[in-house]
């Protein structure tokens, strides 16, 4: 099911100030990879996610997004964050614009699509989520696990490559963290490439095609997540184990 | 017809009616408000400009060059009294220039108002959450697209009232421009009582009419507070 290589990451450094929180990470997420990134808080996982979409400027190392190194400054990351859908813990919709304005404005804006071409693709996309009647509706009126289902199809409508997710349900209430996993196993099960920061670790075991376990800015364990959480080999991912689960 | 009546009625005439006086009134009611106007104008574009600077500046650290012109602007505007900046545009920088008073005042008052609405402006960009500009760049928006779709439509609503307030402090600090003898509507009344030695009648009737417009202009932004709020309702 693995197919070319969508992100390369190459000894991926950054500091901030005089704390470096990456010290040197190289992995490889290839096409329909749904790669679970766990680790203590901390560890440098939401700062490795925020690198690879430029989010965060890597201070060295190298990030190849589709075979073109997006740290290299003479290539226009807003071309390749098209590419790239994010979903952040706060939600980060837009206030001020309706739900299908906030599903419809970058579409719009940066693809150039018409108002209807980018409004139909939006309309199904929030079928799938079982949101369509919310398009009218403005963001501080869902509940967060609306909100961040939103979210999610805010990404998905620029037709993204890649999804990145940066522990989108670290911020909501129990009973709302369910909705926003099904539509994330959806997606993987679609076949989309995907990078998750989570705490989530019962749902990395279930729909993850690996997990990497970080901790102190480097990616101490990777594997299967059946072999890493059945059989962890590195002494600080068993201890982190032992605590979460 | 009592006599106090009757003696506040001959005042009115005196101070109002006799020799067309009401036209001081009527054209210095104009040139503050043409005066407010143009100079709200040039305030808003100019705070704009600044506080899209220095708001860049602030966050991403480029601009470094127009961001210390707008803090030295910032500065002096700020730091020294409008009725003083009015007399050194008039006599100073267009002393030697055959320029239209309005004209002056409009641009002293342009360039002071536009220093406070600048400040304003950038308190209601830098009160919008960073995810807001995470999220416009995630999408793949320009800094320049995010601030224009995403952060100055929320940062303007939020300063609306600020902004408001701006509007009208301006509007009575126009009454100033009596310093370099522009016969706006303070200044009206001031003449007509200079003509008549009654102080009361003129001076209450510009006072009501600055009251008047406040009230107006305060009305004016609640009604437009609510249609930008009843958007997120």
């Amino acid at each position: 099911m693995n197919g070319e290589p969508v992100i390369e990451v190459k000894g991926l450094q950054k500091s901030f100030g005089e704390l470096q929180v990456l010290k040197g990470i190289d992995t490889v997420i290839n096409k329909g990879d749904v790669v679970f990134v766990i680790g203590p808080s901390g560890s440098g996982k939401s700062t490795f996610l925020r690198c690879l979409n430029l989010l965060e400027n890597p201070t060295g190392g190298q990030i190849l997004f589709e075979g073109t190194d997006i740290t290299d400054p003479g290539n226009d990351i807003n071309l390749h964050r098209r590419k790239m859908g994010m979903v952040f813990q706060q939600f980060n919709l837009f206030p001020h614009l309706s739900i299908m304005k906030n599903l419809t404005i970058a579409p719009i804006k940066l693809l150039g699509k018409s108002k209807e071409e980018a409004e139909k693709t939006a309309y199904t996309l929030l079928e799938r989520v079982g949101l369509a009647n919310r398009a009218n509706a403005y963001p501080n009126q869902l509940s967060g696990g609306q909100k961040q289902r939103i979210a999610i199809v805010r990404a998905l409508c620029m037709s993204p490559d890649v999804m990145l997710f940066d522990e989108p349900t670290s911020a909501l209430d129990p009973e709302m963290v369910g909705e926003v996993l099904n539509v994330m196993r959806d997606l993987a099960n679609d076949g989309m490439t995907m990078v998750v920061v989570t705490h989530e670790m019962a749902f990395a075991k279930e729909i993850a095609s690996r997990v990497l376990f970080m901790d102190g800015g480097y990616i101490l364990e990777e594997n299967t997540p059946e072999e890493l959480f059945g059989n962890p080999k590195n002494e600080r991912l068993k201890s982190f184990l032992s605590k979460v689960i | 017809m009592p006599q106090w009546l009757q003696n506040l009625a001959d005042r009115f005439y005196t101070n109002f009616i006799s020799e067309n006086r009401w036209k001081y009134i009527a054209d210095g009611f104009i040139v503050t408000v043409e005066v407010t106007f143009f100079a709200v104008l040039i305030g808003i574009i100019l705070g704009f400009i600044i506080a899209v600077i220095r708001s860049t500046h602030d966050k991403t650290g480029k601009l470094k060059i127009p961001d210390f012109i707008c803090k030295v602007y910032l500065t002096v505007i700020r730091g020294t009294p409008s009725v003083l900046q009015l007399l050194i545009i008039y006599f100073v920088v267009f002393g030697s220039v055959n320029i239209s008073k309005v004209l002056v005042a409009i641009i002293a008052f342009g360039i002071n108002s536009g220093a406070y609405v600048a400040e304003v402006i950038r308190s209601g960009i830098m009160s919008i959450d960073k995810g807001q500009t995470e999220a416009g760049r995630s999408l793949g928006f320009t800094y320049a697209q995010t601030m224009i779709y995403i952060i100055l439509p929320q940062a303007l609503k939020n300063v609306l009232p600020a902004l408001g307030n701006e509007v009208i402090v301006l509007l009575k600090e126009t009454s100033i421009c009596g310093y370099i003898a522009l016969q706006d509507l303070t200044k009206g009344g001031d003449i007509i009582r200079s003509r008549t030695y009654d102080a009361f009648m003129p001076l209450i009737a510009v006072a009501l009419i600055y009251l008047v417009m406040v009230m107006l202009l305060q009305r004016l932004v609640a009604g437009l507070e609510r249609r930008l709020n009843s958007s997120e309702r």
